[in-house]
């Protein structure tokens, strides 16, 4: 372990990795999702934190963040929970504020986002100082597991109609695994409006709009382990008007 | 400018480009073959775009990766983090 720290001190680039966790009723996975990250992180060498953003869930999520917190160390696992539910945008505002990476990572907390892709977004974002990189689940070895024949051709649909419509210069527009430079997020976060899936695919859409470069890492996508897994009527509505006003606006 | 803005201005270009050839705006005498090809034509564009839309999205949904590989690995994971989270001193 100690050699291990030394030669991430040493690490030329001096770049510094926050991981944004939002999490409400995540009990179960967010111990799981924290040891991959450690694992990963740790192999890779990268220096790195991880942000919990719990908003208040009755679940006790946080009592297991800061279990989590005392066996990872406190300058690993940093918890800045809110007291209720409020939007995404917010919470990736709120853990900004506190991050003191100059890269950020965003992703979900249920395990359907596998932290054995974080080296390659690094990677990627190194090898074209790109401003974002986008987590794929549409192009090369990327993919779903767990999806019916619906849920499929409702992505894909959705997908095809988006890329039509927008052009948006990104295939996966509503994934949320991405990494951004903190100042990139920062100037997005602030103009997105949006919730829910659309949020997503806001940000990216403003950032093509904002000349923003893109790279994109095929991933592999599991859906959720525990809990459930949505994507009814509903979601499909606020899709669609999400996806009507970006077309009349941006 | 706007997505919105940008279609709008393609279909009024495309559309006027239709409407000289077949309505002959110009009175440019055209040939009728033109008119006779020009007329139909959005209806053709449209049914192209359909097909060209379906056999795009069913092509997509057919070749959709299943990651039954990444699935197993993660559910190994699990185990293996389950196991070494308890000796390490966490209590769910």
């Amino acid at each position: 372990m100690a050699s291990r720290k030394t030669s991430q001190r040493s690490q030329p680039d001096g770049d510094k990795y926050s991981v944004l966790l939002p999490t409400y009723n995540e009990r179960e996975n967010l111990p799981l999702i924290v040891w991959l990250l450690v694992k990963y992180f740790g192999e890779s060498g990268y220096k790195y934190e991880i942000i919990v953003i719990d908003d208040g869930s009755p679940d006790g999520t946080l009592e297991v963040a800061e279990q989590l917190q005392q066996i990872y160390g406190e300058d690993k696992i940093l918890l800045r929970p809110r007291a209720k539910k409020l939007g995404l945008g917010t919470a990736y505002i709120h853990g900004i504020k506190h991050a003191t990476g100059n890269f950020i990572i965003i992703m979900d907390a249920d395990l359907s986002h596998h932290p054995k892709f974080i080296p390659e977004f690094i990677e990627k974002q190194k090898e074209g100082n790109y401003d974002l990189v986008s987590g794929t689940r549409y192009r090369g070895n990327g993919g779903v597991y767990g999806w019916d024949l619906r849920r499929k051709i409702i992505s894909r649909g959705a997908n095809f109609v988006t890329q039509v419509l927008l052009r948006p210069g990104a295939s996966d527009l509503t994934g949320s695994f991405r990494l951004y430079k903190k100042e990139v997020l920062e100037s997005l976060v602030e103009q997105c409006v949006s919730k829910g899936y659309v949020f997503q695919m806001e940000m990216i859409v403003r950032a093509r709009q904002l000349n923003f470069t893109i790279g994109e890492v095929p991933i592999s996508f599991v859906d959720r382990v525990y809990g459930e897994s949505k994507l009814g009527g509903n979601e499909i509505v606020s899709f669609l008007k999400g996806l009507l006003t970006l077309f009349a606006t941006t | 400018m706007t997505k919105l803005l940008e279609w709008v201005g393609g279909v009024l270009v495309l559309g006027a480009a239709w409407a000289l050839v077949t309505f002959d705006l110009l009175d440019l005498s055209l040939p009728q073959t033109y008119k006779e090809v020009a007329w139909p034509m959005p209806l053709y564009l449209l049914v192209t775009f359909g097909c060209y839309s379906l056999a795009t999205v069913g092509y997509r949904v057919a070749t959709f990766n299943d990651c039954e590989e990444a699935a197993k690995e993660l559910q190994e994971q699990i185990k293996e983090a389950k196991e070494d989270l308890r000796k390490k001193g966490l209590k769910i």
